[in-house]
């Protein structure tokens, strides 16, 4: 069965036929062309398809694209400001948070959700917040760096 | 005009990746993004039994099935592949005969998903079981069915030699003693599955691949032996990769697979592997089991060691025999050992195929050598740094197994983490249940014999200089997220003396690209940084020449400022889009090449079957302590900090070396801590990232980083490896700090809490 799919993806609404059983990870990868999302395991395992689904993080793998109906979702892509990297990206970028960059978008997208809800995260807020997201390249140590680095420069 | 301008410095200073802004914007594409609306879907049949004789694999019903395109089994290639050119006994889909669970047996094309399942499900297999081994002991013991016929008694390779008066080092020592060691079987767990795109041009019989690759050059050779085809008919472009460590170097049947079936479809095919064919796929470390026995004057200098270790391979040979020579070429490398036998046994089970993990074939044999040394160390009321110190090589040397060691920061590296962490003051007096251990490691900056020996050197760089102004720096070498292309960049701006922004990188497309035989051995950054230097010199050269001519001075009189090229008796000089004018004239678009060769004295020597494996031009080395709490009741450890000191030579880029080391210190302490792969009957029962506990940012320590830069000869810059080195370390220096903790010392892997609470309360061994 399909339905139809009307959301605000990255700020712009738009509707979609979308199977009922399509997984959201699926919708933004294959039906909006949006590859920055990753699938890097079999289901709700490493993280790297978190997105903000009305602000929050979400494992989109494990979220149904009919599920969010009239919602907001928010993707990698959807993070630069005028062309230019975020402060939470530049801060991935500049203190090596990615190496490989697979698990990045979503470890990005998580740490959104966290400095939107706590502007100055202590380490083991990072820790908490981030812990289903798996790097393996990193050892975290440069991605809890970064995020900080983020909310430093974000610090009004 | 007067042009004020100086030399832009780039090496040595922390430079964020060339490639960082695609990853953290999600523009970076991977294999699995690349794939046009046309592409087909590619699916695998895999084996359902671990052990057996294909009797019949009937595809009928499926090639019926409205929206399949094309069904390939084993009939459809009878070529083999594998990484080593004297080794390669599997074939891309299974013929004949199964051997572990999980081989891939058919293929569809489809055009979607859930028809392609369909397809794969209509496939009829029929088999006759045969006996299968998911243990060395059992693979080798007497009446076993062999896996493959040339390899009897299922020994993939028997690796043996002895040097120097062994018998007489354990009788001159003061102590001599033996203990058994077994590490798990690990996987690489790379944060992105396998996924790889073909697309087949049947107008004129030519197929491009992107495979999620750590050597495209590898993927290109086994390409064209399976599809048999032309190698200049098949065009290779690698695509973003998510992380390797040693999964890729080896062509993998996917991506054989996924060729074939484009072929087949003539048309373009995406396989997107999951998570758990992406286990099934393996190459990873393979399960050893280890006796080692060393010998030890009370002075702390290692008189003789003895080692003798089994490794279970897996069902196909793959890199088998480079890693069991591994394990014992660089076992004995680290430090002044005169008198050393080895004996090593690959095997051949029904289990998937292993590979070469990151510390290639190190890791384990380090684990015991270095565990045991400790525990000797503490026996005898001896410090640990001290017998280490004891036995410290002196470069310029060849080791005893003839390994060219010409710079050697070891005794630096153990200076730095014995103050750093505060041994002298803190080991031993951290109260219950608290602990400090360390040990020390090393690693080859690149294996010096290439598996396939052409005659080409090691390493081509290209630099394009075109109109624009623009420098374009070709290469085959695969960025994998380990900073390669950043690297490279470096070398070639610091040479001319230009901002790194001047340059762009193109990595990997067979089309465009020199050749490279990839990023393995910690190979990248010595051998193709070596010739990026040689072809900016070469570029300088020219572009000297050409400021020279048109300045009309003598090229020895022009200084090459960067930005500005000038003779040195003007004020003012040419600016470089100038420069670059004149050095097109007549010439037109300018291209200039850099090689890079090892030389004979650093391939290892002739003393036994097998001496060049572990032969390098340079050698990292590393030493780290380790800080733990034990809880006495859950015996769960928890790793509170890590003091790592890494010598790389000249840290070209610090900040990616720091990266480096952090990862490889902690993917040791994941292989430490928690991470094994289990098996069913030959069914993988860990295949995903839950039961395989791959640390979470939860249980992740501190991990501080001193780069110690002992300056090689021969290195880019005087640079050495940086991204394998220090891991091995880690797992002894756990195990040290559980001893210093607790009292007993671990001496199996991983150390679950399970296999620690059974240690506890049997007393502990050696410890």
């Amino acid at each position: 069965m399909e339905s139809t799919l009307h959301l605000t993806l990255n700020g712009r609404r738009r509707g979609d036929l979308v199977p009922d059983n399509m997984l959201l990870v699926d919708y933004l990868r294959e039906v909006a062309a949006l590859t920055g999302t990753k699938i890097g395991c079999d289901g709700g395992e490493c993280g790297a398809c978190t997105v903000l689904v009305d602000g929050r993080p979400r494992h989109s793998c494990l979220t149904l694209a009919g599920a969010c109906q009239g919602r907001h979702v928010e993707t990698i892509e959807s993070l630069e400001e005028g062309g230019r990297m975020a402060a939470l990206q530049r801060g991935f970028h500049e203190k090596l948070g990615a190496q490989c960059g697979f698990c990045t978008p979503g470890m990005i997208m998580a740490a959104e959700g966290l400095l939107r809800a706590t502007p100055d995260p202590g380490t083991e807020d990072i820790r908490a917040s981030m812990a289903s997201n798996i790097c393996r390249c990193t050892g975290y140590i440069k991605i809890i760096e970064a995020v900080q680095a983020a909310a430093r420069e974000l610090a009004p | 005009m007067n042009r004020v301008a100086a030399p832009v410095s780039s090496i040595g200073l922390s430079q964020p990746l060339v490639d960082g802004p695609e990853k953290v914007t999600g523009r970076a594409r991977y294999a699995a993004d690349l794939a046009s609306p046309q592409a087909l879907v590619g699916r695998l049949l895999r084996s359902p039994v671990s052990h057996a004789e294909i009797t019949a694999l009937d595809t009928s019903a499926a090639r019926r099935i409205p929206g399949v395109v094309a069904v390939i089994t084993g009939d459809d290639c009878d070529e083999t592949f594998g990484i080593l050119p004297i080794a390669q006994n599997e074939y891309p889909l299974a013929r004949g005969r199964v051997r572990y669970r999980g081989e891939p047996l058919a293929a569809v094309a489809a055009v979607d998903a859930e028809t392609a399942q369909r397809a794969i499900d209509a496939i009829e297999f029929a088999y006759d079981e045969l006996p299968a081994y998911y243990t060395a002991a059992d693979a080798r013991a007497d009446g076993a069915v062999e896996l493959h016929a040339e390899r009897p008694g299922n020994i993939d390779r028997h690796a043996e030699f002895e040097l120097g008066d062994v018998d007489g080092g354990f009788e001159a020592a003061d102590l001599v003693r033996e203990e058994t060691y077994h590490c798990a079987e690990i996987c690489q767990v790379q944060s992105e599955p396998h996924a790889v795109l073909a697309d087949y041009d049947a107008e004129r019989d030519r197929i491009t691949v992107s495979p999620s690759t750590q050597v495209p050059y590898y993927v290109h050779l086994m390409l064209a032996k399976t599809l048999k085809m032309e190698k200049s008919r098949i065009r290779v472009v690698k695509p973003y990769i998510g992380g390797g460590f040693g999964c890729r170097t080896e062509a993998l049947n996917v991506d054989l697979i996924c060729a074939l079936l484009a072929r087949a479809a003539k048309g373009a095919v995406r396989i997107v592997a999951s998570r758990e064919e992406t286990f099934i796929t393996h190459r990873g470390r393979p399960e050893t089991g280890l006796r080692l026995k060393i010998g030890l004057k009370q002075d702390g200098t290692i008189t003789a060691v003895e080692c003798h270790a089994v490794q279970r391979g897996g069902a196909y040979s793959g890199y088998g025999l480079v890693t069991i020579l591994y394990n014992g070429s660089l076992l004995y490398a680290l430090y002044d050992i005169e008198a050393i036998r080895y004996e090593g046994f690959r095997v051949l089970t029904n289990t998937p195929p292993c590979g070469a993990m990151r510390g290639h074939g190190t890791v384990n044999a380090r684990f015991a050598f270095e565990n045991l040394l400790d525990a000797m160390a503490a026996e005898m009321g001896l410090d640990a740094f001290a017998v280490r110190r004891a036995n410290m090589l002196k470069a310029p040397t060849f080791t005893t197994n003839d390994l060219m060691i010409n710079s050697y920061g070891l005794p630096q590296c153990l200076d730095w983490v014995e103050e750093a962490s505060g041994w002298k003051e803190r080991k031993g007096r951290l109260g219950p249940n608290r602990g400090l251990g360390m040990a020390c490691s090393h690693y080859i900056s690149g294996a010096s014999k290439p598996v396939n020996w052409t005659g080409e050197p090691h390493a081509t760089v290209h630099l394009k200089v075109d109109f624009d102004g623009s420098i374009t720096l070709l290469t085959g070498a695969a960025e994998i997220g380990q900073g390669s292309s950043t690297v490279l960049v470096q070398c070639v701006a610091e040479v001319l003396g230009l901002d790194m922004s001047r340059i762009r990188i193109i990595a990997a497309d067979s089309a465009l690209t020199p050749k490279d035989n990839g990023s393995y051995s910690s190979r990248v950054t010595y051998m193709v940084g070596n010739a990026a230097i040689q072809a900016a010199t070469e570029l300088k050269r020219v572009l000297v020449e050409a400021a020279a001519a048109k300045l009309d001075a003598r090229p020895e009189d022009v200084e090459c400022l960067g930005e500005v090229y000038r003779a040195a008796t003007q004020d003012e000089g040419l600016a470089f889009d100038e420069v670059v004018v004149a050095a097109l004239a007549e010439t037109g678009t300018l291209t200039v090449k850099g090689n890079y060769d090892t030389i004979p004295e650093s391939h290892g020597g002739k003393k036994y079957r097998g001496a060049a494996i572990g032969g390098s031009m340079a050698f990292s080395y590393a030493a780290q302590a380790v800080e733990v709490s034990v809880d006495p009741d859950t015996a769960q450890i928890t790793v509170e900090k890590v003091w790592v000191a890494h010598d790389c030579g000249k840290a070209l880029n610090p900040l990616a070396v720091e990266g480096q080391v952090q990862g490889s210190v902690w993917m040791g302490m994941g292989q430490a801590l928690s991470e094994e792969t289990h098996y069913h009957k030959g069914l993988g029962i860990t295949s995903n990232m839950l039961d395989y506990r791959v640390p979470t940012i939860v249980e992740s320590p501190p991990i501080e980083v001193k780069i110690i830069e002992s300056m090689d000869p021969h290195g880019p810059f005087g640079a050495k490896e940086a991204g394998e080195g220090s891991l091995s370390g880690f797992l002894p220096a756990l195990a040290s700090a559980v001893a210093d903790a607790i009292g007993v010392r671990p001496v199996e892997l991983p150390m679950t809490p399970d296999r620690l609470m059974r240690l506890m309360e049997k007393g502990g061994r050696s410890g």
